[in-house]
Parts: C-alpha cells; sequence; structure tokens
C-alpha cells in the first residue's frame, strides 16, 4: 500500500489535529492544568500579538521546568500593561529591570540558582525588538557569549510600540513609522538596513536557535519546549504582529502573522550550534502583497497607483528567503 | 594578621572574607587589581561557593548583579570613572529595586578630556541615585568599610559603593592588619534576602508606579538613607569593639576642640591635611580638620556639632561642580544654616594633580586670613589659562582646549607638584 501524508489540519489551523492527537501530546495551552503564567485583566490592546505569544511561550516553558520558573522582562508593552502597580498579571516569579538588561540581569537570576543550590530552577528573558536587537544587544550578545543558561524570546512586532510606533533595526523596508514617515521619494522605512538577529544568535554558536509566529501556536510551543529542555544559551524569536502599530485589524493577527510566514517573509527554522537543523515548510504560498495590504503602515505601497517597484523588492526578499532556507518542498510543490 | 599589600588586594582579601556568592567584573582602571584578586580566589579555590562572571560592559556587570541579588545571592562588583557613568541606569535601578549590591569605586577623572588619575567626579556624579556612598581614608579603612558594607547594606536592604581614591589608595602598598574568617562570620551573618525571586512564593518585582504612589516610593528611600545616619555609627561601634580599631561611621575629627579654621575633605587627602594641621598647631595656628566617610545619607547633624564653633570653613573637593562651584561645599553650607560663619570652596586635586603640603599650608594660611576666593582652584597655572583665554578671544576655533594647553605647557607626562 503507498504511503500516505497524514495532515491534521483543515483550513491551515491545528486545533482539529489537537483533538486527534493523545491527551498528553496535545498542546499545553489545551490543557486544564496550564498555568496562566501570564494571566487574564492585563492591559494589552485588543488583538495583541505579544501577548498572545507570551503566554504561550512562558506556559510552554512553565510546563517543561515543573512551574519552577523565573522570567526577567525588558522595558517595553509586555512590561507594561501586565504590571501596572499595585495589580501584576504573572503567576510566576518575575522581574523589570531596565530597557537594555534583560539578558544580564537573567544571567545574573542564573547564576544566583546555581550558587544557591537551585539550579533546578530556570530562566527566561523576553523583550520585544526594540529590547532586544537595539538598545539590548548588547548585553544579549554577552549572554549569548558566555553561553548562560538562560532562554531568551523575542517578541517581535518590528518597532517601537509602547512609545508610540517608532522604527527599531526590527522594522522591515517600506513599513511606515512614526519615524519613517510615508513621504518623499523613499516612503517608509528605507531598503538595506535592519539585522537579522535570529542569524546574529547563530554565529554565536549558542545551543538552540528558533522562530516561531502566533500564526503557528503548536510550533511555538514545540521550540520553546524544545529550548527549555537544552542548556546553555538559546534564542527564540516570535514574530508577534501589532494591530496598533502596523494598522491592522485586531481580528487578523493571526491571519496577518500567518501571511508573513507563507509569504516567506518571516522563515519559520530552527538551528543548533550555528546550524540550521530544521525549518517549516510552506504549505500554500502566497504573493507578499497578500500580507502587505492587511496593514496600513504599507498602505502607501498600493493606492491608486502600486509602487510596483518596491513591492518587488520586497517579494525578491520573499523569494530570497524561500531559497536561502528551503522553505518550500520542491517536490510536493504544486504547480 | 599584619601584611604589606596593595590597596586593591587589602579590599580583595575583605570582600573574599564577607563571603560574596557572585562577582560581576568588567575591567577598568584602576579598579581592575581588585576584582582580578578575588577572581583568582575564586578561580584556585580559595573562595568557595562563589562564581566569578566576567562580562562586556559595565552595564552589564551591575545589571547581572541585580538580577543575582534580586534572586537571593549576596553580589559584588567594582567600577570606576567612565565605568560608572556607563552603568549610571542600573546605578539608579539597584538602589529603587531595594538591592543590597555592594560595589568599590576606584576613585578616578571622567573625562573629556580623558584621565586616569584620581578625583571624586564619578562617585558624585551618582551621588542621588540612592546608594550608600562611603569614603576611605587608607586601605586599612577601604578593606575594613567593605566589611561593614555588606551588613550595612543587607540591614537596609540598599545598595552600598565603598569609594576609594584611585591609584592613591587601590595601588599603594600599605600595611593592613586583616581580619580572620571566623571574626568577620561572627561580625556578618549570611544574607538573608527581604524579598526574592522564588517559583515557591511569587512575587513580582519592578512593577511600574504611577504618580499616586511614587513620591512615596522616593521618600522611603530618602527614609532609609535617613535610617543609615543611625546604623552607620552603630556597626563603626560594633566594628571598633570587635575588631579592634576605628573605621568608618559618619565623620572623624581631627583637632577641631579650640579650632577657628576647619578644613572638611573625604577620603585620602586627610592623611596631609592631618599632617598640616599638625605642623600649623605647633605654630599655634587654630586649626582642625573633619573627615566626611559618609557622604550619602549626608551627616547634617553632626557636620553641624563639629564645626559651629569655629570661625571659618575651608571645604577642600576633588570634584567641581562646573558653573558653580562645589559639591560638598553644598553640603557642608546646608549643615550650618543659620549660623554665620566665613566658608571657602577650594576645588583641589582634579584630575590627579597632587595636593602638596607646601601647597595645603599656603591656602590655609591664606583662609585664616580670610584672603581666599569664595571658590579657588588649587595650584591652578594662571599663565596658561590666561593664554588660552586670550588665544580664545582673538579667533574662534573648534575643538577641545587640552591639546593646545599641553603643547603650551610642552608635556605629554605628568607633572608632580
Amino acid at each position: 500500500m503507498e504511503m500516505q501524508t497524514v495532515k491534521f489540519y483543515q483550513t491551515g489551523t491545528f486545533t482539529v489535529g489537537n483533538r486527534l492527537l493523545d491527551e498528553n501530546e496535545r498542546s499545553v495551552q489545551a490543557n486544564m492544568e496550564r498555568t496562566n503564567s501570564l494571566n487574564s485583566g492585563h492591559r494589552a490592546c485588543q488583538g495583541c500579538g505579544e501577548a498572545l505569544g507570551a503566554r504561550y511561550a512562558i506556559d510552554a516553558a512553565m510546563r517543561v521546568t515543573g512551574d519552577k520558573l523565573i522570567a526577567v522582562n525588558a522595558t517595553g508593552c509586555l512590561e507594561v500593561f501586565s504590571t501596572p502597580y499595585p495589580e501584576t498579571s504573572w503567576q510566576i516569579p518575575w522581574i523589570h529591570s531596565l530597557f537594555g538588561n534583560a539578558a544580564a540581569v537573567a544571567s545574573g537570576v542564573a547564576a544566583a540558582m546555581r550558587v544557591t543550590g537551585r539550579s533546578d530552577v530556570r530562566v527566561v528573558a523576553q523583550g520585544g525588538d526594540g529590547g532586544t536587537t537595539d538598545i539590548g544587544f548588547g548585553c544579549l550578545s554577552g549572554m549569548f557569549e558566555r553561553n548562560d543558561d538562560v532562554l531568551y524570546i523575542c517578541y517581535d512586532n518590528e518597532a517601537y510600540m509602547n512609545t508610540g510606533v517608532q522604527r527599531s533595526s526590527a522594522t522591515p523596508p517600506a513599513a511606515r513609522t512614526a519615524t519613517t514617515m510615508a513621504v518623499g521619494k523613499e516612503p517608509g522605512n528605507v531598503f538595506g538596513t535592519g539585522k537579522n538577529v535570529p542569524l546574529i544568535a547563530m554565529a554565536h554558536h549558542i545551543p538552540y536557535v528558533a522562530t516561531a509566529s502566533v500564526a503557528n501556536l503548536r510550533d511555538l510551543e514545540f521550540k520553546v519546549t524544545r529550548a527549555m529542555n537544552v542548556h546553555g544559551a538559546r534564542y527564540v524569536h516570535i514574530h508577534v504582529p501589532c494591530p496598533l502599530g502596523w494598522g491592522s485589524a485586531p481580528a487578523d493577527t493571526i491571519k496577518v502573522a500567518r501571511m508573513a510566514v507563507e509569504s516567506g517573509l518571516f522563515p519559520l527554522f530552527e538551528a543548533e550550534h550555528g546550524e540550521v537543523t530544521g525549518r517549516t515548510r510552506i504549505r500554500h504560498k502566497v504573493p507578499v502583497t497578500e500580507y502587505l495590504k492587511l496593514q496600513k503602515r504599507f498602505a502607501h505601497l498600493f493606492g491608486k497607483t502600486p509602487d510596483q517597484e518596491r513591492l518587488d523588492q520586497i517579494q525578491a526578499i520573499a523569494d530570497k528567503n524561500i531559497r536561502t532556507f528551503g522553505l518550500i518542498d520542491t517536490e510536493l510543490a504544486h504547480g | 594578621m599584619l601584611k604589606q599589600v596593595e590597596g586593591s588586594h587589602a579590599v580583595a582579601e575583605a570582600i573574599a572574607l564577607s563571603r560574596p556568592q557572585i562577582i560581576c567584573a568588567y575591567p577598568i582602571t584602576p579598579q581592575t587589581h581588585i576584582v582580578e584578586g578575588v577572581g583568582e580566589m575564586v578561580k584556585d579555590g580559595t573562595l568557595k561557593n562563589c562564581e566569578f562572571i566576567n562580562v562586556e560592559s559595565e552595564f552589564a556587570a551591575l545589571s547581572v548583579a541585580i538580577g543575582a541579588s534580586a534572586a537571593g545571592a549576596r553580589t559584588y562588583t567594582a567600577t570606576s570613572s567612565q565605568g560608572l557613568l556607563f552603568m549610571a541606569e542600573a546605578v539608579y535601578n539597584a538602589a529603587g529595586l531595594g538591592l543590597p549590591i555592594v560595589m568599590t569605586i576606584g576613585n578616578r577623572a571622567i573625562g573629556a578630556p580623558i584621565n586616569i588619575w584620581n578625583d571624586h567626579s564619578d562617585s558624585m556624579s551618582m551621588r542621588d541615585a540612592g546608594w550608600i556612598q562611603l569614603f576611605a581614608e587608607t586601605n586599612q579603612e577601604a578593606l575594613d568599610l567593605h566589611i561593614q558594607a555588606f551588613r550595612l547594606a543587607e540591614e537596609l536592604s540598599c545598595p552600598v559603593m565603598v569609594c576609594m581614591d584611585g591609584f592613591i589608595l587601590t595601588h599603594a602598598y600599605d600595611r593592613v592588619d586583616v581580619p580572620s574568617q571566623e571574626e568577620v562570620d561572627a561580625f556578618l551573618p549570611p544574607f538573608e534576602p527581604r524579598q526574592i525571586l522564588d517559583p515557591s512564593a511569587p512575587v513580582t518585582i519592578g512593577a511600574m508606579v504611577g504618580p499616586e504612589a511614587f513620591t512615596e516610593v522616593r521618600y522611603l528611600a530618602h527614609h532609609k538613607q535617613l535610617r543609615a545616619l543611625t546604623l552607620i555609627p552603630q556597626l563603626s561601634a560594633e566594628f571598633e569593639q570587635r575588631f579592634g580599631r576605628a573605621s568608618g561611621g559618619l565623620i572623624r575629627e581631627y583637632c577641631t576642640e579650640g579650632a577657628e579654621t576647619i578644613v572638611v575633605s573625604l577620603g585620602s587627602i586627610n592623611g596631609t591635611v592631618q599632617e598640616v594641621v599638625d605642623d600649623m598647631r605647633a605654630d599655634g595656628a587654630k586649626i582642625g580638620s573633619v573627615s566626611i566617610c559618609s557622604f550619602r545619607p549626608f551627616p547634617l547633624t553632626a557636620l553641624r556639632d563639629a564645626l559651629q564653633n569655629a570661625k571659618r570653613v575651608v571645604v577642600l573637593e576633588k570634584c567641581l561642580a562646573v558653573g558653580l562651584g562645589g559639591i560638598v561645599s553644598d553640603g557642608v553650607r546646608k549643615s550650618l544654616s543659620g549660623i554665620q560663619l566665613k566658608g571657602y570652596t577650594v576645588i583641589a586635586g582634579l584630575g590627579g594633580r597632587a595636593i602638596t603640603r607646601g601647597s595645603l599650608r599656603q591656602l590655609f594660611e591664606d583662609a585664616a586670613a580670610d584672603e581666599l576666593e569664595q571658590v579657588t582652584f588649587l595650584d591652578l597655572n594662571a599663565d596658561v589659562v590666561a593664554y588660552e583665554l586670550e588665544r580664545e578671544s582673538q579667533a574662534r576655533r573648534t575643538g577641545p582646549t587640552a591639546e593646545a594647553i599641553l603643547k603650551r605647557l610642552g608635556t605629554v607626562s605628568s607633572k608632580i607638584g
């Protein structure tokens, strides 16, 4: 009998597949015993990708560690919306120090655990793209280089949202922000700038690096779980749409995130010790316009006469990602 | 046990005796020998149950210390000058979070122009950060203050800076009495943190506080320092009783009884000041001196008691509030509120400029005759300044003046005296 690939999904979600699985293989969030580490009642905007990503990521890390987890948070949306004194949404030990030092504070917490005989307690540091790729980059690289036992999670919404949507080094080309205005000869963020921190993390040859998306929460849980099952410095970079900053509908957060993945603009991959060891194939490739047109930050590319030159440039970036990371299985690809 | 060692080494021994659990280090002159010394003790196993972490910047050094301290470990780091400025944001943060970190400052000037030698500009830049600041007069006191600092920090849940003059103390070989481990253990119990990151009792640390409570939080930080005004002398007295020598405290008076002129200063310069006081006393001058050990909290009452019967106070400062004059003077004047006496600010020893007995004697005699300006720069080369001011008045110039002055002086090495 011919082998048939079984796919546990219908229209691109894993919800149905989850029900078909054995109970102990189901997602962390599907389990009544989940910790709700980031509890309800916080002040994130409707459709916040970061709140969603953080809840899944931290609950998954809690399951791996048997609830022995400490979180260190950089300044940013996640910190502000979760801890307006005297309230807190965190059901786990949690500390916020500064914008640019989460990785270093986490190194200190991890060292204290070792030296006070609590090595079973694990440490997660988390921040947005500004706190990770810009102001916290020095501390992040230091933590990687020392191979400290910390998982750093970056929730990447591609700009400084907490301060009012300013450009970061994770802001994509052409995107309109408060500091890359959609005016002039080169509207939005200029092409050829920015940095790819997952690849830079890999260059440190740390045990584990992965990218993830809130479009694929099961994959996100899986990667956090893998990350927490190894020791040393680890990095997970999660793509989290921001309805406020991107000008997308709150109800479309998952859809926007999925279009980023399916267009090839946000490749999902894993790397161990500096080598790519896994990638999530694109199932239904979509043109980048399907992703861009959902967001007002790219509205200047469309209008009456589409800016075809820049749209082509963005498509070229997506196509290059697909080639570089092998995101389309050429044998199974349709048409 | 008596030892003839470098000041940095003496401090390293004091740190080791205090049983720290986490030490973070980033190199900067002149504090490097201290962390090198402790680092070696960790690596060769002399200092047990302690991790030595090499970090990538001073900002990271204090950030790692913040994480370690919040997670319940006794934590130490050291820095100087630009390093202290680079960690400035974390300096305020550690105090705001109430973390009992102890940090040595090997006092050094701040650039530009870059200068590695001693003055107090670095510590003074962080005087309002919420840390307790203790200034050591000698290497023995630097050693002793570190042991007291851990106790003080942990009793108050407040970080402490122990400030010692770069090179003058850090690199000077001197005789010090190093206490035994048993003696230090009896004085300094193990660290019992007030709040701790622990999965069995989760807390949120570092929440956002708005206008409704921020003033109260800041008041409590101030109140904590006021409590230190009582605790610092108590610890100093207990230390003296256990170890047999006086170290620390708020201020120390020297020949102030009946003194008409009293010199106030911080740190190692007090040794020279006291020698000049001896010389002048021998010649019949009514002069004395006060050494401020605790600069934060600032000992207003103790200073008032020490100074109020004098006719004039000379504040000798190794720092400069540009556009104002003295920094220490401000506090001294405040301590004398309502009392009529003459006050002089003397800026001295900037960037390692030697403060000689000869210069001090002349200065104090001028002060006693009330022939000093309100703000005096000790041994200022008036010729060089006049030349440069004249040169600048003739043509608008770009760039720093430092190179032009060095060219005029015709030297690239430091002159003593």
